[in-house]
């Protein structure tokens, strides 16, 4: 018979021993850091706290009076359509299709897709639609009903609805191609070449008008109630387009450039988001279609981490192993000598 | 008399916090000998910029959500608002650091660790539903660029960054009420365990010697703020 399963049980044993007795000193070092029974000095806490308060303000006022802090305004759809009348009208007819992000996003806006998912866990579709939004419908079709006065286009709008599926995706998909090679007029308005676009020409010629006299602003906020605070279609709608994208492109805040723990200007920003933010930068997270999950599933893991470090074996052990703390405590160890050695301490644990 | 055999619901509770945290332990004015570094002010540092987060936010909520936009005195106290944020994150980020390599959950002080480390986490989604709730163009850009992440967790479907109103009522009172919540809890735990004693070294004992300039504190405060 082999010597080598007895060899193997005696290191194994010899392992064991050696794991019981380094638990039993951590538990005795643990223990010996319960309570301090050693030396105190006089220590005015309050003191402490009020100079510490005024330190914080002094420096955010100093901070204040140089840097202030950034307030670009807003953009509006008023804007967008008077700045980049094309881009608009483009965005708009895409909403009609549902081939804009927000009309193939998914929950919680719309069934279009079943949104991110990791395995087979699909957090976005259990949650499901909890903020309608029909593009085409809410962001074209009701605001061109509620314009009044122009029998024309309910007439258009009244077309458009009434055709078939396939003939309203021939028209914008044939308007969304000339809209390619279109311009802008001196006064704000749009024209492409002539082809077989059914009413839309019409249609999108009024949305932009209503648009740059800020009526569509206050149509996508219109709700059942008369106080709104909820900005989601005016933002969806937007977003679709370039005219956020563009400001955010100028101010270094997109996805590539570390997107939105930046803030406008040289401000730091949200810099505590950095971790969060790193993962967007490299693969497979970068390529990835279902990075954002992929990406709160690391950070929901190292969170997790985080919060009970004190119970992570390694992790919990480095702080004794690497002596950052004889930086940290240098006085008391200068002071306290341990018995039987000279400058050079030992770590005990 | 019954009053005396059979406490009442308060008097148990009044001797319960009393016996976990006496007066000397609550307010102490003596600390051990050890607390001997710059390490130890982040984490005064640190509350205090939350109080000043709070007084200026209180300001700017007392105004409403427009004001700062349209006056300088009103953009002067949301200045002082981000400052103060981003300086309680610096300094909660260096006493975080300080505490790991202090190994400061030591000695029956993981609670310590714990509720520090969900502080910063909470004060997180607090700082970003502040980011969304400017009502300017950082608040359009980071409400739809951080709503991909909150839908594709399906956190999007109630908690909506482009809901102003949400946002607004997260940010001035919900979200603040759990960071003051914990750092309250944070702050009596260190009151109550005491600060983490250095490491022991060979031959040193759980205490170290006395110097001739310190003395014995009174009972057993023993605690730092840090």
């Amino acid at each position: 018979m082999s010597h080598e399963p007895d060899d193997s049980r005696a290191a194994d044993s010899s392992e064991a021993v050696g794991r019981a007795g380094r638990r039993r000193e951590r538990r005795r070092a643990d223990e010996a850091a319960r309570e301090w029974k050693g030396a105190y000095r006089p220590y005015d806490i309050l003191r402490e706290a009020t100079i510490a308060l005024g330190v914080v303000l002094g420096l955010a006022l100093v901070l204040t009076i140089l840097f202030s802090s950034p307030d670009l305004k807003p953009s509006t759809v008023q804007t967008w359509s008077r700045s980049d009348p094309v881009d608009f009208v483009t965005t708009a007819t895409t909403e009609l299709d549902d081939s804009s992000i927000t009309g193939s996003y998914g929950p919680p806006y719309n069934h279009a897709s079943d949104g991110q998912n990791i395995w087979f866990i699909h957090l976005a579709k259990w949650f499901g639609v909890s903020h309608p939004i029909n593009t085409a419908q809410d962001f074209v079709l009701a605001p061109l009903r509620s314009i009044t006065g122009q029998p024309a286009l309910q007439t258009a709008v009244s077309t458009y609805e009434a055709a078939p599926a396939n003939t309203q995706t021939t028209w914008t998909s044939a308007y969304e191609k000339a809209l390619g090679n279109a311009s802008a007029k001196p006064g704000g308005s749009v024209s492409v070449k002539p082809g077989n676009y059914g009413p839309l020409p019409t249609m999108m010629g009024s949305l932009l008008t209503f648009a740059q006299s800020g009526g569509l602003d206050g149509a996508l906020l219109t709700s059942k109630q008369f106080y709104q605070t909820d900005y989601t279609k005016p933002l969806m709608f937007m977003s679709d387009g370039g005219v956020l994208v563009n400001r955010a492109m100028q101010q270094h805040l997109l996805g590539t450039q570390w997107g939105m723990m930046n803030e406008t200007g040289s401000y730091p920003g949200q810099v505590w988001l950095w971790l969060y933010t790193f993962w967007y930068q490299i693969k497979p997270f970068s390529t990835s279609t279902n990075a954002d999950i992929l990406v709160l599933a690391v950070m929901g893991v190292l969170s997790l981490a985080f919060v009970l470090i004190p119970f992570i074996p390694g992790v919990r052990d480095v702080p004794r192993r690497i002596p950052v703390y004889k930086l940290i405590w240098r006085d008391h160890y200068r002071s306290a000598p341990p018995a039987g050695t000279s400058a050079g301490h030992t770590e005990e644990a | 008399m019954s009053s005396v055999s059979r406490k009442s619901w308060t008097a148990r509770a009044r001797e319960r916090a009393v016996g976990a945290l006496p007066p000397e332990k609550l307010l102490p004015d003596s600390q051990p000998s050890y607390m001997s570094s710059w390490i130890y002010v982040f984490g005064v540092l640190t509350l205090t910029s939350l109080i000043v987060i709070i007084a200026s936010g209180s300001i700017l909520a007392l105004k409403g959500p427009g004001w700062w936009h349209l006056t300088g005195i009103g953009h002067f106290f949301n200045s002082i608002h981000m400052w103060a944020v981003e300086l309680f994150f610096f300094f909660m980020v260096i006493h975080l650091w300080g505490k790991y390599w202090m190994a400061a959950w030591r000695g029956g002080r993981a609670r310590v660790w714990i509720t520090g480390a969900v502080t910063f986490l909470v004060a997180v989604p607090c700082a970003l539903s502040g980011y969304v709730s400017q009502q300017n163009f950082d608040s359009q850009w980071i409400s739809t660029q951080a709503k991909d992440a909150m839908n594709a967790a399906g956190i999007g479907a109630f908690w909506n960054l482009m809901n102003f109103g949400q946002m607004y009522s997260y940010h001035v009172f919900l979200l603040p009420l759990a960071v003051v919540a914990l750092v309250i809890a944070h702050v009596l735990l260190v009151r109550r365990h005491g600060i983490v004693p250095p490491f022991q070294l060979s031959g040193a004992g759980a205490g170290a010697k006395p110097t001739s300039a310190a003395r014995r504190a009174p009972d057993s405060g023993s605690e730092g703020t840090s």
